[in-house]
């Protein structure tokens, strides 16, 4: 990490509001907000996938099958996680959900309804983030609601208080590439929540983090997610992290992606990366995940030995 | 300042030079005027606003024409460079028209729009429409995939996402075709008034070739090159500047 001052004093602010967060936590909480929900919506879930399936042409002109008639349901205030060796396609899945690409058949529901195309209400958190370098933090962070026309007054305190959740609040001026990759981070988590989607679709966004700021950003991800209600998909092809965040772990076979097992994971919160309960769950993921990952790397080996 | 040093001693043994071969006569002064006839030139025309009318009258045209093919030219790119079947017609005919001198357009500017301003606008058009055109063509394939998708993404559609994420996105790819695209205009509509005559600089400049005032030319050329230098510097180079602290591409300062 660049020894930047800036960046130094916001870690110490994160690390104490991480205390204060954690020392805040009623177990109940979340749990108490879903069931909330569920009174007024019953069996609806938030996101539906039915039988979604993704085939593209290859350079070769064979068809190549990327993803294999998915069912997911997913509630509202849910976190699930998607894990899967590359290549399974999940991020493709999300691209799908958010309406950026069409899927060869099967349909996204949302509330119920089918969506196509893109929509503000599941917003997406690419791998590369994506974060627009002609604008400064504040204006990346209310783009979305310029887009949808709300006005100036409304913006203003609304960026305030999302950069202000994600402990950003002095850097409402800076551009992007003035921060550190976790900074940028928390402005593209900042930008997406500010849309104020139903659903936060996340595309392995803590990837190319050094450990201890990944750490910080698994805490504020938790924190955030207790606190808006959001639901969130999460693709991530590190076990331990969809263990530590995820309420549910969906397993993706490799290619074609299909959901190969489900696990529910109803340990406490907040979690550790190094709770020997979340080494022990991801543990035994890890042995499904395992074969799907040999399975692609034959793939590899076998189209070497052929060439 | 040292750099600023150097300048300064270049272009005073330049001008020594020009004094050294003037008072040698070697060619009579109509033709080979002394530095001093040519500053006398200068300080006449501005004196008698001859000067400002023309700088007025090229720049407005100028502008008028740049603009235009600024909106032209990236519509048109855009256009080229989103659509396959543009992209493989059009865009070879955009390539090799653009090794046309835009002069060349002079005479069927003037058979279809007679002596008259639209021609030279015409001409200006057509010198630098080329240029943005290809300019936002390749700008806008270079440009990273991720923000037009992350524009999508948080709700910006149509003129929205052209507006507030294609065009900014794109303009750092786009800039220096931008800048190529004014040198162009620029030199067309010297030509474009050299050969017609019509108020302006290139009008004012080939009035010094009639009357046998070498002074006059060289005092025109020099307010052309000066103009365009200073265009360059001080519009373009803002620009640049300012892009690339935004972006990031260079230290602050």
């Amino acid at each position: 990490m660049t020894p930047n001052p800036a960046h130094q004093s916001v870690t110490t602010g994160d690390r104490r509001s991480r205390v204060r967060s954690a020392a805040r936590w009623k177990p109940g909480d979340a749990a108490l907000t879903i069931s909330l929900r569920h009174l007024n919506k019953p069996a609806i879930p938030k996101v539906s996938l039915e039988g979604i399936s993704l085939s593209y042409k290859t350079n070769g002109g064979s068809r190549l099958l990327a993803l294999d008639n998915i069912n997911l349901k997913v509630k509202a205030g849910e976190f699930l996680c998607i894990v899967g060796p590359s290549g399974c396609g999940k991020s493709t899945l999300l691209h799908l959900i958010a309406g950026l690409q069409p899927a060869s058949s099967g349909r996204v529901l949302i509330d119920d309804k089918q969506v196509e195309g893109t929509g503000t209400d599941r917003i997406l958190i690419f791998q590369e983030l994506g974060l627009f370098p002609w604008l400064t933090v504040g204006q990346n962070v209310e783009f979305g609601m310029k887009m949808k026309g709300i006005s100036k007054a409304e913006r203003n305190e609304k960026t305030d208080y999302y950069l202000r959740l994600v402990h950003l609040g002095q850097f409402k001026d800076s551009y992007t590439h003035q921060l550190s990759g976790g900074m940028r981070q928390r402005v593209a988590l900042a930008r997406a929540l500010a849309s104020e989607p139903d659903v936060l679709l996340m595309d392995e966004p803590f990837a190319a983090l050094d450990a201890q700021t990944r750490d910080l950003l698994h805490d504020e991800l938790e924190r955030i997610w207790s606190e808006t209600g959001r639901t969130i998909i999460f693709v991530t092809h590190n076990v331990r992290e969809a263990v530590r965040l995820g309420g549910r772990v969906a397993l993706f076979t490799f290619r074609p992606g299909r959901v190969k097992r489900e696990f529910l994971i109803d340990l406490p919160r907040p979690r550790q990366l190094e709770d020997v309960t979340v080494a022990k769950t991801a543990r035994e993921i890890l042995n499904d995940l395992r074969e799907e990952i040999n399975k692609s790397l034959e793939e590899q080996y076998s189209h070497e030995a052929v060439r | 300042m040292k750099r600023f040093a150097k300048q300064a001693l270049f272009y005073s043994v330049l001008a020594g030079l020009w004094i050294v071969l003037a008072k040698l006569k070697i060619w009579p002064p109509y033709v080979f005027p002394p530095p001093q006839g040519v500053l006398e030139s200068l300080w006449a025309g501005f004196a008698d606003h001859s000067f400002w009318i023309a700088i007025a009258v090229s720049m407005k045209r100028m502008l008028l024409g740049y603009s235009l093919s600024v909106v032209l030219g990236m519509v048109l790119g855009l256009g080229v460079a989103s659509n396959k079947f543009l992209e493989e017609t059009m865009g070879g005919l955009l390539v090799s028209l653009q090794s046309l001198p835009s002069i060349c357009w002079l005479p069927l500017a003037v058979l279809w729009f007679g002596l008259t301003e639209k021609a030279i606008l015409f001409v200006v058009v057509m010198g630098s429409l080329l240029s943005v055109t290809i300019a936002m063509e390749t700008g806008r394939q270079q440009m990273p995939k991720i923000y037009g998708m992350a524009g999508r993404n948080l709700g910006a559609r149509g003129f929205k996402l052209f507006w507030y994420v294609l065009l900014p996105a794109s303009l750092p790819y786009i800039l220096s075709g931008l800048k190529q695209g004014w040198a162009f205009a620029w030199r067309s509509l010297i030509s474009g008034e050299m050969i017609f005559v019509s108020l302006g600089l290139g009008q004012l400049l080939m009035m010094g070739r009639d009357l046998n005032d070498m002074s006059q030319v060289i005092a025109v050329m020099i307010l052309i090159v000066a103009i365009g230098y200073l265009v360059d510097g001080l519009v373009f180079k803002t620009v640049e500047r300012r892009l690339q602290h935004k972006w990031g591409l260079a230290p602050a300062t």
